[in-house]
This record gives structure tokens, C-alpha cells and sequence, in this order.
């Protein structure tokens, strides 16, 4: 496919968000969703041939192309510095463009089904298509500052998505809550971005990566700086302690948005900038190493978390925000492959697992707890047996999908050259534990046991449908459950390591672009090594199995004696570690009266005040305005500009010269 | 065309539209539509701008014993003053319509002012400068009180005219101080003769004094302090004028003046510009965390907003004029156009004030509700809009000069900054409280209004996705501003 088509990835679905954003409006909702769907599944069809030119022999290792706007080539050029408008595909591209084009068209599918009772039909739509343009634009950009444009847009489009039911004032706040996390991460990228600019002169992703690998010199340093605040950039994006707390609110959207920007895509873009940049890391071990402890930290944090919630989406939504930490450790023990990798398989049981949870969510008509769910296993036979295959896939148990880049992750970390390389593999075993635990957990609340749930044939919730009774899906959404299930299965068999009797074969297709020059000493291990890793990893995930059966299915009632037992710790955990709470109390509450303190008394007796006043002078007319004058309103001000004045003269005459 | 004659052709034909607009007014009978007198100034600003494109053609004119230099630098300003006159003009149209009688008087006022704007930008001597200031203030002084009859108008009106002349007698003192010091009051001259000047702590203070008198202008804190009070009580499309054009207009006479005047003194001012624009930035954006009435809120918006444009005077000549110009066109096109929303959704009467007041908005009123909504994610700074890539430049240009600090409150700023957009932001997609009034119900936009805001809304997302038309016009003016700097950017790679 030549280069020049590579435009048409993320401009197809523009077009569908233009269309349906302008028009839907009007349309009837069979055209409003062609028109969504038509130019994703193009998209898919372009990535599918795009794949089969890069893998020809002899195809090239990337290939680029820079479009031209009004004439100009660059998109800005300032001094000495330009950027282009410029794409570009290689085989790490590759691998994400095939997620976001082909999980995204599977959700597209499903959406037709899940929101076809939803009012805002065309406004979904014209959202989703919206964040494919951008979820494409950041895969496909070939500089920083095109994937940050790319970055802000998903961020944008999320927010418009979480916040989808704005008649509600949970997800508008949740909405803005995502927003504002988001900027303290792009605070980071920003400033990463301008370093870039001073060392380099550029922001080109070649440009910068070549001149860090002919200079084999730079160690730490300034490198270490940027590295820093690309993390900072990327715990924001990618839900990782300490900007994690957007992720579990933003459930407030509707489920497919879940599945598609806080599961399968946008929130793995931090793991993606990392990953890509891997120049750079490479280059400072500090760097590396806060990336895997966040990372680290991160999992088996929300993995505790994960473990008491009794929203089906809540459990997820933390079990995303863990995997997601999996994927940072991997990356920050310079495994960058099997963080790909796994960024891969989750992919698809994660928004496999989402999905058949809206599947059990519309099911019910809108009820999202667990605690009144129970024995859907017959009812919803489809949705049973596809979520069966997310639950093991994600628990590790071979030989699904998420055994094989979990214990990737695990080995890479174990063997890693970092000096607390064990103990990072042991938190990510635990994890491993929990994961099973809190996933069997859920499935055997929801499938199994007494029927919890009311039959009730009116409509409430917030996802309200407005049919009655407990019924499988319509084919439109258990379709994409089922494709995503074969994935689950099978997905992982792309990398199974030689040590299984495989060939590795995502490892050797990222060799060119992850090839990594700096932390690739490893232990040298023995085959024997990795099977043994892997048996014990098994069967840590097969006692979580085991627990979560012996809890919620043969002995239920059990788990709330336990909780009994240690009611502090249990509401600890049950309420998120109060983290929420704390952020509140150390952060936003302080800023707030600092701003009011300082503003209100120190600098500026009318900023407060005065507002009141004025609008006091409003209603009883001119005669209080001159009251106001002679009490000195006026005077006051023109004092603080003396004071001002004598200040600014003091500074030019006496100050500091740099 | 004698260059006299040239050099003022956009001034001289908005003074004769304005007089005629002026002298029409008694003439029409009381009652009447002044809608044509409207018309006939918005034909006049057009008029303007043409002339001033014109002018580009012709390189540097000098006129009036060198007083008046038009060059690309005041081509620039003259085009962005002229474009938000006509957005003004545009979107009050049918503002004062069976409010106020004598709306002819706004048209003309308005016309003066931006007569006295433009020749700031092309004045390079500092008397001419102030004359230009005076003309452009006393006629924003009456505009902020335009809405007779309300208390808050008047006394917005009287406090913008007292702290106003104050702050003038500022900057007149430190043209007398320059002419002291330097025996010239044309700036290419102080720059001469600032190397030999006997009297360097005189030449220090002018300079301070000017920049003290050109911060009121512009509301840098701490010469902030009138705005928010002028800015509640100002009719929304006089605050959407006044916040960007004369404040565009002071900003190039500060780069003028800095940049050509004073450039040897640069470490001197740049530490003073660098604690005024931090203090802006903070300022700014704390105390617009505080507020619930929306134009007070964008009253400390503006505020730090200059404090954002005062990053870029701390950079290097060229990078930092270009990028100041390139800001200010941003700015004041998602300024003006979040002022013309404002202006369709609270009337004359403007009863819709509150962030409160605004809940609900999208669902009554979409298009205007995604509209200021786009303007807003603009000044959070959020790419493919204008807002995104002016501060991307001004804090490039200041961290290419060695300003990491400066960039980096910056950012912390614009951080903070995203809390009080957001909470109008999503005010306005949220369900409206229980209370259900008809507060949006008189709401008519008309065609030259809704003419307003795609001017706006198109510039703002032009400046995003191509920015590059704009840039280069503001290379040219850095370049025709500090023509001896030009070269002393290097690109800074290791």
C-alpha cells in the first residue's frame, strides 16, 4: 500500500464523526450507524492490506508520509525548528493500529446493539468515530508533538463519552475529573516536549532517536529529565499510581466507551509513548526503575482494591488500571516487547471481558451490582461462555492469551539486571494471585449460585432499556463476544517463548523497532528456569481459583466473616485506601484556601469583597456607587497600583540582572 | 498618494466613518433603527483593514518626520485590531436595539478607539504613542459605561476613567524622564543615544515608569486590580473589545519600546517582565478560581492570559515578537468570540451571569453552548486550537532563552487554569437545576452575530491546524521590529 494512503486511516472515520456530528441529528439510527460503522471497518480493511505490504519480503521497516496544508509542507515552522504533518507506520504501529482499527470495529458492532434504546444515538456514534480519528492520529504520528495532538484529542473525546449521560451529575463530575488528572499528566509531556526542543531542535521521532543512539555517551542526565516527565505524561493516560483515580469514575460512561477507550486503546497510549521512546529510557536506569516500581505498585495496588468491589464494572475498571501496571513494569525492566505483547492480549480479554459485562448489565436492565446478580450462567448462555474465556485469560491459566504475556512479564522481570528484579517478579506473582482471585470472584458471583436479581419487567438504571425480563443479547452483541473470544484464546500464541516449544514470533516481528541497546544483558537462565517460573505462576493463579471457589461458591457467606474479622482493614480496602478522600483533604481543599486566604486578605482586599459589593451597588443605584467612591474602594485600588508602581521601579533600579 | 497620506490611510478612513457616523446620529429621529449607522462603520472597519493589507505592498513608509513607521510589525496589529473591531461591531449590532437611544454614538466611539489603537502600532515616537493611547482610552472609558442607566455600567465606567488617568500620568511621566535622559522621545533615537547617556538610573526609571503605564493597560498584575470590576459592569461586547484590542495595541508598543528603545538594557527589564508575568499568571488564574460570575471570571482570565503573553518579552528578540504577536492573535480571537457568545446568550440585560446561570445551556441551546465550549477549550490550551499552539510558541521562546522556571510556572498555571473553564464547561452540559426558568427563552442570534462567531471560531481553529500563514506574518513583524537580532536565535541542539 503506498504511503500516500496511510492518510486515509484516521480520516475515514473524521468523515463519519463530520457526517454524523452534522446530520445524525436527522438520520434514522440504521444510516446513523453505517455511517459510523462503514468507514472503521475501511479502516481495518487499509490495516489489514498495509500489514500484508509490510510483511513482504523486502518491504521496508517503515515506511512516512508528510502532507502538505495550504501549500506548506511543515505545519509550523519557528526558528530554525519546524514539524511536519507526518505519519508514519512500522512494525510496533502496526501491532497498535490492528487493536484500535479491529477492536475498535467489534465495539462499534456491539454499540449498535447496546446503546439502540439510548437517546443521543448520533451523538455516540459521531464521539466514537471521533476518538478512532484521534486513537489513529497518535499510533500513526511520526513526532511528539503530532502524538500529543493525538493524545489530547482521545482525552477529549473520552471525556465527551464518559460524560455521555450529562443528565447525570456523577458522570459530568467524573468527566471532569478525567479532564483535570489528565492535564497534571500533560503538564509532564509538555515540558518533556520543550527539553526535546532545547537538546534537539526537534520533536521527530527519528531525528531524536538516531541522535541518541550515535551518542552512545549521553547517560542519564538531561535524558533522565525527559524520561521523567514522559512517565509523568504517561501515568496520567495511563491510569498508574499516583493519577490513577480518573479510571475507576470514568465507568460512568456508557459500557462500550469502557471497553474501547479505558480498557483496549487510550489508556495503554502511556505504555505505547513509553515503548516508543525506549531510545531514551534505555539511556537512564533511574528512569527504568521508577517506571517499573509505579508500575509495580500500581498492580498490585489496584489489585486490592479490585478484590472487595461489588460493581461488575468497578472490578474491571480496577483490574484494568492493574493490568495496565503490569505493562509499566514491563517496559521498566526493559522488557518493552512483552509489555507490547501484553498490551496485545489485553486488548482483547479486557474488552472482551467490559463487553460481556454490558451484555449482563443490559441483561438486567441496568443493574451493575453484583451482590444482586447470581445463577445468570442459563439465561445468558452466550454471554456465560465467552466471559468464561475473558475470565481465564486474564487469571493466566494456559493456554489462553494472558498466560503467555503475563509470564513473559514475570520472567522478564525476574531475570532482569535490576537490582530488585526478584522482588518486582514476586509483587507481580501476588498480583497474579489476586488477579485470579478477584476474577473468579466475580465470575462465580455473577454466573453461579442463588438467583439475586429482581425480574422486573419496567425500566430503571441509568442504562435503562426498555424491555423487561432477564434475555441473552441480540446477535449484534454477542458476535463481537465471540470473535473477542476466539482472540482471548488464541492471541497469546503469538508469543510462545522457545523454552514452551514456540518461536516467539511478536518478539521477533518488534525486534527492529524495540530492539533495545542498552539494558539487554540479562541473566543467561536455563530453559528449565522459565518452565519452572511458569508452573509456579500457574498455580498461583489456579489457588486464587481455588479461593474464590471456596468463598463465593461452596461456601458462601464465608467471605463476610472473613470481612467481619478485620472490619478496619476490610473498609480500608472496600473504600479505595480513601485515596480520593486524601487528594481532597492534602490537595485540592489547601490549594483552594490558600487561593482564597492569599487572594481574599493578602494581595487584594477587593478581589472578594468587591464582587459582592458590586453587586450590592447594582440594586441600590447610584447613591451607594458614591458611597463607595468616598469609602475609599477607589482609593484602595489606586493605592495598590502605587504600591505596585514603587515596587516595579525598586525592581528596574536596585534588581537582579541575569 | 503622498506616504503621509499612506502612512495613516486605515486611520484617516476610520476618523471620516467615524465623524460621519457621529454627525448622523442627532439627524436620525429619536426611536429609529441605528442599525444602517452600524452597517456604514462596519463597511469603514473593512475599509480599514483592505488599506492596511495595502499598505503591506509598500514596505517601510516613514511619515510625519519620522514619527509614523508602517511596516509589517503595525500591518499586523493594524489587521488584528481592525478584525476584532468588525467582530465587535458584528456581534453588537443589534445589541443596544430598542435599549438605548444614541447607539450611533457606540459605533463612532468605537471607530475612534480603533483609530487611536492602530496608530499606537505604527507610531515609533513616544508623544505620538501617547496620543494614540489617549484617543483609544477615553473612548473605551465611555464604551464600559455604554449600558446607561445601570449602576454597575456607570461605576465600571468612572473607576476604568480614574485608575485609567492615573496610570496614564505613569507613562507621560516616563516619556519626560526619556526625553531627560536621552535628549529624544523617538525611539529609534533613545536607542542610540541610551549608550552614551549621562544619566542611566534616569533612563532606568523612564523605563519603568512606561512599563508601569503600558501594565495598567494591559492589566499585568499587580496593575490589576481595576479589571474585574471594570469588566462585570462593561456591556460583553465592549469587555470583548477592550480585552483584546487595546490591550493588542499596548502589547506592540511594549515590544516596540523594549525591543527597538531599550534593547541594551534587556537584562535590566527582562528580570522586571519576568516577576510581573509570573505574578499575572498566578494571579490571574487563582483568583478566577473564585469566581461565579463569568465575566469576572474571564476578567482574571485576561489577567493571567497577559501574564502568559509577558512570557514571550523574557525570550529572545525574534522568537519572543513573533511569538507575542502569534499569542496575541490567539488570544483575541477566542476571547472576542467567547465575549460574542456571551453577548447572544445575556442580551443587553444580561441576566445570565452566574456559571450557574449557564447550566443547562446545551441542552436548550446546542450549537451555542459547543460553541463557547470550543472557545474555552481553547484557552485551556488544548491542541488544534489556537490557545494550544500560542502558548506552545511563547513557552518554546522563553525555554529556548533559558527560562525553565518561567515555563514551568507557566504550565503549573495552565493547569490550574483548566479547573475554572472546566466548571463553566461543564455548567453548561449539565442538567439544569430543578427550578426550571426561561432564562435562555429571549435568546436570538442574528445573522450578523451568528457571522461573528464563525469568523471567530474559524480563526481560532485555523490558528490551530495551520498556523503557519500567521506565523510567518508574525516573523515578518519580529523581523521589522529588532532587524539587528534577527540572526541571534541559533537553534540550540546540542
Amino acid at each position: 500500500m503506498p504511503a500516500d494512503f496511510l492518510w486515509l486511516i484516521p480520516l475515514l472515520p473524521f468523515t463519519g464523526f463530520l457526517i454524523n456530528g452534522t446530520l445524525g441529528r436527522r438520520l434514522p439510527r440504521p444510516l446513523v450507524a453505517a455511517i459510523a460503522l462503514i468507514p472503521t471497518a475501511l479502516s481495518a480493511i487499509l490495516w489489514i492490506s498495509l500489514w500484508f505490504s509490510m510483511k513482504a519480503p523486502g518491504a521496508p521497516e517503515s515506511i512516512q508520509s508528510v502532507a502538505s496544508l495550504f501549500g506548506n509542507t511543515s505545519w509550523i515552522a519557528i526558528s530554525g525548528f519546524h514539524v511536519d504533518f507526518a505519519f508514519s507506520v512500522d512494525h510496533l504501529t502496526l501491532i497498535m493500529l490492528g487493536v484500535v482499527t479491529c477492536v475498535g470495529f467489534l465495539i462499534h458492532l456491539y454499540s449498535v446493539g447496546y446503546m439502540a434504546h439510548e437517546e443521543g444515538y448520533w451523538r455516540f456514534f459521531a464521539y466514537l468515530n471521533l476518538f478512532m480519528f484521534f486513537m489513529l492520529v497518535l499510533v500513526l504520528a511520526a513526532n511528539f508533538l503530532l502524538l500529543f495532538v493525538g493524545w489530547e484529542g482521545v482525552g477529549l473525546a473520552s471525556y465527551l463519552l464518559i460524560g455521555f449521560y450529562f443528565k447525570k451529575d456523577s458522570a459530568a463530575n467524573a468527566g471532569k475529573k478525567a479532564f483535570v488528572v489528565n492535564r497534571i499528566g500533560d503538564f509532564g509531556f509538555l515540558l518533556a516536549m520543550f527539553l526535546l526542543i532545547a537538546h534537539f531542535g526537534s520533536l521527530d521521532f527519528t531525528t531524536i532517536f538516531t541522535a541518541v543512539n550515535q551518542h552512545p555517551e549521553w547517560q542519564g542526565g538531561f535524558l533522565t529529565a525527559i524520561a521523567l516527565l514522559l512517565v509523568v505524561g504517561a501515568t496520567g493516560k495511563s491510569a498508574q499510581i499516583p493519577l490513577y483515580v480518573w479510571l475507576p469514575d470514568a465507568m460512568e460512561g456508557p459500557t462500550p466507551v469502557s471497553a474501547l477507550i479505558h480498557a483496549a486503546t487510550m489508556v495503554t497510549a502511556g505504555i505505547y509513548m513509553v515503548a516508543r521512546s525506549h531510545a531514551i529510557f534505555d539511556r537512564s536506569p533511574y528512569a527504568l526503575g521508577v517506571v517499573a516500581i509505579i508500575g509495580a505498585a500500581t498492580a498490585l495496588f489496584a489489585a486490592c482494591i479490585g478484590m472487595v468491589q461489588h460493581d461488575i464494572k468497578r472490578v474491571l475498571a480496577y483490574s484494568t488500571v492493574s493490568q495496565l501496571g503490569y505493562m509499566f513494569l514491563a517496559c521498566g525492566v526493559g522488557a518493552y516487547t512483552a509489555g507490547v505483547f501484553h498490551l496485545l492480549t489485553h486488548a482483547f480479554f479486557k474488552a472482551l471481558l467490559f463487553l460481556a459485562a454490558g451484555s449482563v448489565i443490559h441483561a438486567l436492565s441496568g443493574e451493575q451490582d453484583m451482590r444482586k446478580m447470581g445463577g445468570l450462567r442459563k439465561r445468558i448462555p452466550v454471554t456465560f461462555w465467552t466471559m468464561t474465556m475473558g475470565v481465564f485469560a486474564i487469571a493466566g491459566l494456559p493456554p489462553l492469551a494472558g498466560f503467555f504475556s503475563k509470564d513473559e512479564i514475570l520472567f522478564r522481570a525476574f531475570v532482569s539486571p535490576n537490582p530488585i528484579g526478584k522482588l518486582l517478579w514476586l509483587v507481580g506473582l501476588i498480583t497474579a494471585g489476586m488477579t485470579s482471585f478477584y476474577m473468579f470472584r466475580l465470575w462465580f458471583k455473577t454466573f453461579f449460585g442463588a438467583e439475586r436479581f429482581e425480574e422486573h419487567h419496567d425500566s430503571h438504571g441509568h442504562d435503562a432499556h426498555g424491555h423487561g425480563g432477564v434475555h441473552e443479547s441480540p446477535l449484534v452483541m454477542t458476535l463481537p463476544l465471540m470473535v473477542l473470544a476466539l482472540l482471548s484464546i488464541i492471541g497469546g500464541w503469538v508469543g510462545v517463548p522457545e523454552a514452551l516449544g514456540g518461536h516467539d514470533e511478536i518478539g521477533a516481528f518488534l525486534e527492529p523497532v524495540l530492539s533495545s541497546t542498552g539494558v539487554t544483558v540479562t541473566e543467561v537462565v536455563s530453559h528449565g528456569t522459565e518452565i519452572g517460573l511458569a508452573a509456579i505462576s500457574v498455580l498461583v493463579a489456579l489457588t486464587g481459583l481455588f479461593a474464590a471457589y471456596v468463598l463465593y461458591y461452596k461456601k458462601p457467606g464465608t467471605a463476610a466473616t472473613y470481612a467481619q474479622r478485620f472490619p478496619a482493614l476490610y473498609r480500608l480496602v472496600e473504600n479505595k485506601f480513601y485515596i480520593d478522600e486524601l487528594y481532597q483533604a492534602v490537595i485540592i481543599t489547601p490549594l483552594l484556601m490558600f487561593t482564597r486566604i492569599v487572594l481574599g486578605i493578602a494581595i487584594d482586599g477587593g478581589v472578594v469583597g468587591g464582587s459582592a459589593a458590586a453587586a450590592t451597588a447594582t440594586t441600590r443605584g447610584l447613591g451607594s456607587l458614591v458611597r463607595r467612591v468616598q469609602s475609599g474602594n477607589i482609593r484602595s485600588y489606586a493605592g495598590w497600583l502605587a504600591l505596585g508602581a514603587a515596587a516595579v521601579i525598586a525592581v528596574m533600579i536596585f534588581g537582579y540582572t541575569h | 498618494m503622498s506616504p503621509n497620506v499612506l502612512a495613516l490611510l486605515p486611520e484617516i478612513i476610520l476618523t471620516i466613518t467615524g465623524v460621519l457616523v457621529m454627525v448622523a446620529e442627532p439627524v436620525l429621529p429619536a426611536g429609529q433603527s441605528r442599525k444602517p449607522l452600524g452597517v456604514l462603520a462596519i463597511l469603514g472597519t473593512l475599509a480599514a483593514g483592505f488599506a492596511s493589507w495595502y499598505q503591506l505592498g509598500f514596505g517601510t513608509i516613514h511619515a510625519y518626520f519620522n514619527t509614523i513607521q508602517v511596516d509589517s510589525f503595525s500591518v499586523f496589529f493594524h489587521l488584528l485590531i481592525a478584525a476584532i473591531v468588525l467582530v465587535t461591531l458584528l456581534s453588537s449590532l443589534d445589541y443596544f436595539e430598542g435599549h438605548a437611544s444614541h447607539a450611533g454614538e457606540y459605533f463612532a466611539l468605537t471607530l475612534f478607539g480603533a483609530t487611536g489603537m492602530m496608530l499606537m502600532t505604527c507610531s515609533v515616537e513616544l508623544l505620538m504613542v501617547f496620543v494614540g493611547l489617549e484617543i483609544s482610552s477615553i473612548s473605551t472609558y465611555i464604551l464600559a459605561g455604554f449600558r446607561k442607566g445601570q449602576a454597575s455600567a456607570t461605576e465600571s465606567s468612572i473607576k476604568y476613567f480614574l485608575l485609567g488617568s492615573f496610570a496614564t500620568a505613569f507613562f507621560l511621566y516616563g516619556i519626560a524622564l526619556a526625553f531627560g535622559s536621552t535628549g529624544s522621545t523617538r525611539i529609534d533615537v533613545i536607542s542610540q543615544n541610551l549608550a552614551s547617556t549621562a544619566t542611566p538610573t534616569l533612563a532606568l526609571l523612564s523605563l519603568a515608569l512606561i512599563i508601569i503605564g503600558i501594565g495598567f493597560k494591559v492589566s499585568a498584575a499587580p496593575f490589576h486590580v481595576w479589571t474585574p470590576d471594570v469588566y462585570q459592569g462593561a456591556p460583553a461586547p465592549v469587555v470583548g473589545l477592550m480585552s483584546t484590542a487595546p490591550k493588542a495595541a499596548a502589547f506592540a508598543v511594549l515590544l516596540r519600546i523594549l525591543f527597538s528603545g531599550f534593547p541594551s538594557y534587556e537584562p535590566r527589564w527582562a528580570s522586571l517582565i519576568w516577576i510581573i508575568a509570573a505574578l499575572s499568571m498566578t494571579v490571574g488564574n487563582l483568583g478566577a478560581l473564585l469566581q461565579r460570575d463569568v465575566k469576572r471570571m474571564l476578567a482574571y482570565s485576561s489577567i493571567a492570559h497577559a501574564g502568559y503573553l509577558l512570557v514571550a518579552y523574557t525570550a529572545f528578540p525574534a522568537d519572543g515578537i513573533a511569538s507575542a504577536c502569534f499569542y496575541t492573535a490567539a488570544y483575541a480571537a477566542m476571547n472576542v468570540g467567547a465575549f460574542t457568545v456571551i453577548t447572544q446568550i445575556g442580551g443587553y440585560r444580561e441576566n445570565v451571569r452566574t456559571i450557574e446561570d449557564y447550566s443547562g445551556l446545551a441542552l436548550k441551546r446546542p450549537v451555542l453552548a459547543a460553541v463557547l465550549g470550543f472557545f474555552l477549550l481553547s484557552l485551556i490550551g488544548i491542541p488544534f486550537t489556537g490557545g494550544f499552539f500560542g502558548k506552545f510558541y511563547v513557552f518554546s521562546a522563553a525555554l529556548h532563552a533559558g527560562h525553565v522556571w518561567l515555563a514551568v510556572i507557566g504550565l503549573l498555571n495552565s493547569g490550574i487554569a483548566c479547573f475554572y473553564y472546566l466548571r463553566l464547561l461543564a455548567s453548561l452540559y449539565s442538567r439544569r437545576p430543578a427550578i426550571e426558568d426561561n432564562l435562555f427563552d429571549g435568546i436570538t442570534v442574528t445573522l450578523p452575530a451568528a457571522l461573528a462567531l464563525t469568523i471567530t471560531a474559524a480563526a481560532t481553529l485555523l490558528l490551530g491546524i495551520a498556523p503557519n500563514q500567521v506565523l510567518s506574518l508574525a516573523q515578518r513583524s519580529a523581523a521589522a521590529t529588532a532587524p539587528g537580532s534577527a540572526n541571534s536565535t541559533t537553534n540550540a541542539s546540542r
